[in-house]
């Protein structure tokens, strides 16, 4: 999330609270002119204009990165760009303190918060590590009054800290959660009962406590201001006669995301309720226990049909094939499609794609196999976002998709910016011509769940691949790699990959080489994970000149000593460097099991856990 | 399989088995002990550890062991590996309950892990030490005395083999493995 654009509320907020206007008589800062002359006219004092212009200027700088250079200019740009600034991102949690950035940004409407790094999703890291939302609520409800949008990355949010946000900010719009824990239904019910200008809850793959209270209720009984409601993630029954009810007393509602527990003949009662849907998250998509024959009868195809704004499906959860082709009528329109839940063959697929020739963006399983993966080359000319996740996560040697259906994609979908492909075995050839056809890729990520696995065909390592596509896509800034790889992988990616900002590494590499490629070479890296490498302390040495400049490094299995990463926290002090056992019950072993380190302002923070040190 | 225990013959083992008094669960052998400890915290519990049922049984690699990475590990589950979030793996997970007539205790299986019905009712017999024996359209399960059953999204009871397994792999929410006279009537069908 960058800076709220919304600039007209603020605009007006802010002609109140301006600096005396430039009526010399008025103006407390003026000083005499000291022309020879000896005249007495006073002018303005000249920064004051400044920061009148700055301020006035400023307003229109959305873009942090502009924000962050423009405040470095001097103290007076620092000030007034501190004054403007609506939007408030915070990358890591723990890089500054809630008291210190809600200081310097005294009139911020929204904020963003990142807490945990990304590979805690995969259970790396014993729960209860920290990232807490509390302290930042609770900051914030003293300095905000007017926050209307919260945005929570991998944080920890109790229902309690629900209820501070709820009870704080009157005017409160938005909340959007992703990836975060620690709150259940009783949460979600504050929100929608005192935040009545609720436009937007947004649960993303959040794990959400089932407390049995029936939060859906919790809304107000008149009409609501609500226009997208996300809770494909909550895994608890809901009260479906009052979500139909709070639909139909949303007339402005734009997105609505089910969950599994919400079957296919009610999702048809709630379509029928709402045809001006644009994003629309279909729940389980089949008949649940104890709604059998009647739902089988209902005109799907109707209500899909009646839907002309959709743009967005989703959901899929339980599918029944046979009801699939009830979506023939939205799929011309389609820019995203999200097949991700919907074990369906390539039969079952290409009917449906084959109509979805505006998709953008499209998340499927390879249960569609290398034939549906062409099907969608062979159609969507306009894909910018491909994801292929696997039905069953496990290393297997056979996996019913492979370079064929990357070849095909990169032969089809040349606009394509972003991948995520999860495969059994792959060849340089496929990924070399996916780096030739697709030059337009910022974002490459390929898991071929056989670690250490070489080329498929050829037996070598995938070096060849990845250096190709550094080498080839002059836009990357994401990369994820896989595979049987050597220190050459790494040669390439710093040398070619200048532009490269995330980095994630697991099961590669032959030396501590390996890591310093990445770290002398590659000047723009923020975000660096790596896990079970061959990475030891003289590799971590070599990014001593570079950890100021990244968000993170997480190195967890390699073969850093304990030595080794004191020997980083005392060269910089600025930097926090956490030492972490993966399992708590577990001896220390020779080797750091995981490190992570961030630069931060405030030092060791005050909640770690017992399994972190820091050193 | 890690320790399993391979019968001469699974109808002289199967009688013997059946009748013999032990504290366990059923289809509880020697591959069980084999198994990896328990994960210390909940969340920590990777799925590949939930899927012990399966007939492999697979010992989850922990951090603390220096990794031997100039040899190639044989396949063993990691933790975190291959990276999918906790909340996709259970998503596309279809544990049902497995009962098995006379048997105390109910099993659980992932059913989505299984790709056909030779390998499901292999994981079966596997797990409960018994024979099922081979499917035919007409005759159901014939040259033995179980005949797997299973209960559908609609609540009724189906002989499993019948629709194409992707069908029944989406639809099935019970599994029941029927014993003596009520198998032998489905036979007769």
């Amino acid at each position: 999330m960058g800076d709220d654009p919304s600039s007209s509320s603020q605009m007006s907020e802010d002609d109140d609270d301006r600096s005396p206007p430039l009526d010399p008589s008025s103006s407390n800062k003026a000083r005499n002119c000291s022309s020879g002359s000896g005249c007495d006219y006073i002018i303005p004092y000249p920064d004051q204009v400044l920061e009148n212009v700055l301020e006035n200027v400023l307003c229109f700088l959305t873009a942090r990165q502009d924000r962050n250079a423009a405040s470095l200019v001097c103290k007076s740009w620092y000030r007034a760009e501190a004054l403007t600034r609506s939007g408030l991102f915070i990358g890591n949690c723990y890089a500054v303190s809630p008291r210190r950035a809600t200081a310097r940004f005294t009139r911020v409407r929204a904020v963003s918060i990142k807490g945990k790094p990304r590979f805690a999703d995969f259970n790396l890291m014993p729960p209860n590590w920290g990232a807490h939302f509390r302290p930042w609520v609770s900051a914030m409800a003293k300095a905000y009054p007017w926050l209307e949008k919260v945005y929570l990355k991998r944080m920890s949010v109790t229902d309690d800290d629900l209820a501070l946000l709820a009870e704080s900010f009157p005017g409160f719009k938005e909340l959007l959660l992703v990836c975060c824990d620690g709150f259940g239904t009783s949460g979600l019910a504050v929100v929608a009962s005192k935040c009545r200008q609720l436009k937007v809850l947004d649960l993303i793959e959040s794990e959400v406590l089932d407390d049995d209270v029936d939060w859906i209720c919790c809304f107000p009984e008149s009409l609501t201001c609500l226009e997208s409601l996300i809770f494909d993630c909550v895994e608890c029954h809901i009260n479906f006669e009052a979500l139909e009810r709070l639909v139909m007393r949303s007339p402005l509602l734009k997105k609505l995301r089910l969950n599994r527990h919400v079957s296919i003949g009610q999702l048809h009662r709630l379509m029928v309720r709402a045809p001006q849907l644009t994003h629309l998250g279909t729940g389980s998509f089949s008949t649940l226990e104890g709604n059998p024959q009647g739902d089988q009868e209902l005109d799907y195809v109707s209500a899909f049909a009646a839907c002309k704004s959709l743009v967005c499906l989703s959901g899929f959860r339980e599918i029944l094939p046979d009801q699939l082709p009830a979506i023939y009528p939205v799929c011309a329109n389609l820019t995203n499609l999200n097949f991700s839940y919907a074990n369906i063959t390539a039969e079952q697929l290409i009917p449906v794609i084959r109509h979805c020739h505006k998709l953008q963006i499209f998340w499927v399983l390879d249960s569609v196999c290398d034939e549906g993966l062409k099907a969608v080359a062979a159609t969507c000319k306009e894909l910018r976002e491909l994801r292929v996740f696997p039905v069953n996560a496990r290393e297997d040697t056979e996996g019913p998709v492979s370079e064929v259906g990357l070849q095909a994609i990169s032969e089809g979908c040349r606009k394509l910016q972003s991948i995520l492909y999860f495969c059994q075995r792959m060849t340089n050839a496929a990924v070399i011509a996916m780096s030739k056809n697709c030059p337009d890729l910022v974002v490459f990520r390929l898991c071929i769940m056989g670690r250490h696995r070489p080329d498929h065909a050829t037996g070598e390592s995938m070096d060849e691949g990845f250096g190709a596509i550094v080498m080839n896509c002059k836009k990357l800034t994401r990369l994820a790699v896989s595979g049987l790889l050597t220190d050459q992988a790494f040669s390439y990616i710093g040398q070619f990959g200048k532009l490269v900002r995330t980095l994630s590494v697991a099961f590669a590499g032959d030396s501590d080489m390996g890591l310093k490629y990445l770290l002398e070479g590659c000047p723009k890296l923020q975000k660096l994970e790596i896990r079970d490498s061959p990475f030891g302390d003289s590799a971590l040495r070599s990014g001593l000149h570079h950890y100021y400049n990244m968000r993170f490094l997480w190195m967890s299995s390699c073969l850093l000593t304990r030595e080794g990463c004191q020997d980083v926290a005392q060269a910089l002090p600025r930097l926090v460097v956490e030492v972490m056992k993966s399992d708590e019950e577990e001896e220390t072993g020779e080797y750091v099991d995981i490190l992570y380190l961030y630069r931060s302002l405030e030092g060791q923070r005050d909640d770690i856990p017992k399994f972190v040190d820091i050193l | 399989m890690e320790g399993s225990v391979s019968y001469e013959s699974h109808d002289e083992q199967l009688n013997f088995k059946a009748t013999e008094l032990r504290l366990g669960l059923p289809g509880s052998g020697i591959e069980e002990s084999a198994a990896s400890p328990p994960p210390s915290t909940k969340k920590r519990a990777s799925p590949e550890q939930d899927s012990a049922d399966n007939e492999e049984c697979r010992s989850s690699t922990t951090d603390d062991e220096t990794p031997d990475l100039t040899s190639r590990p044989s396949k063993t589950q990691v933790v975190g590996w291959p990276p999918i979030r906790s909340y996709r793996k259970n998503a596309m997970q279809a544990y049902v309950k497995v009962s098995v007539d006379g048997a105390p205790y109910l099993r659980k299986i992932d059913i989505k892990v299984y790709k056909s019905y030779p390998e499901l009712l292999k994981a079966l017999e596997e797990m409960f030490k018994l024979t099922i024996g081979s499917y035919s359209e007409r005759e159901g399960y014939n040259g033995s005395e179980f005949a797997p059953t299973y209960q559908d999204k609609d609540g009724d009871w189906m002989l499993v083999g019948d629709v194409p397994w992707s069908m029944f792999s989406s639809s099935c929410k019970r599994l029941r493995i029927m014993k003596g006279s009520e198998a032998r009537g489905l036979a007769c069908l």
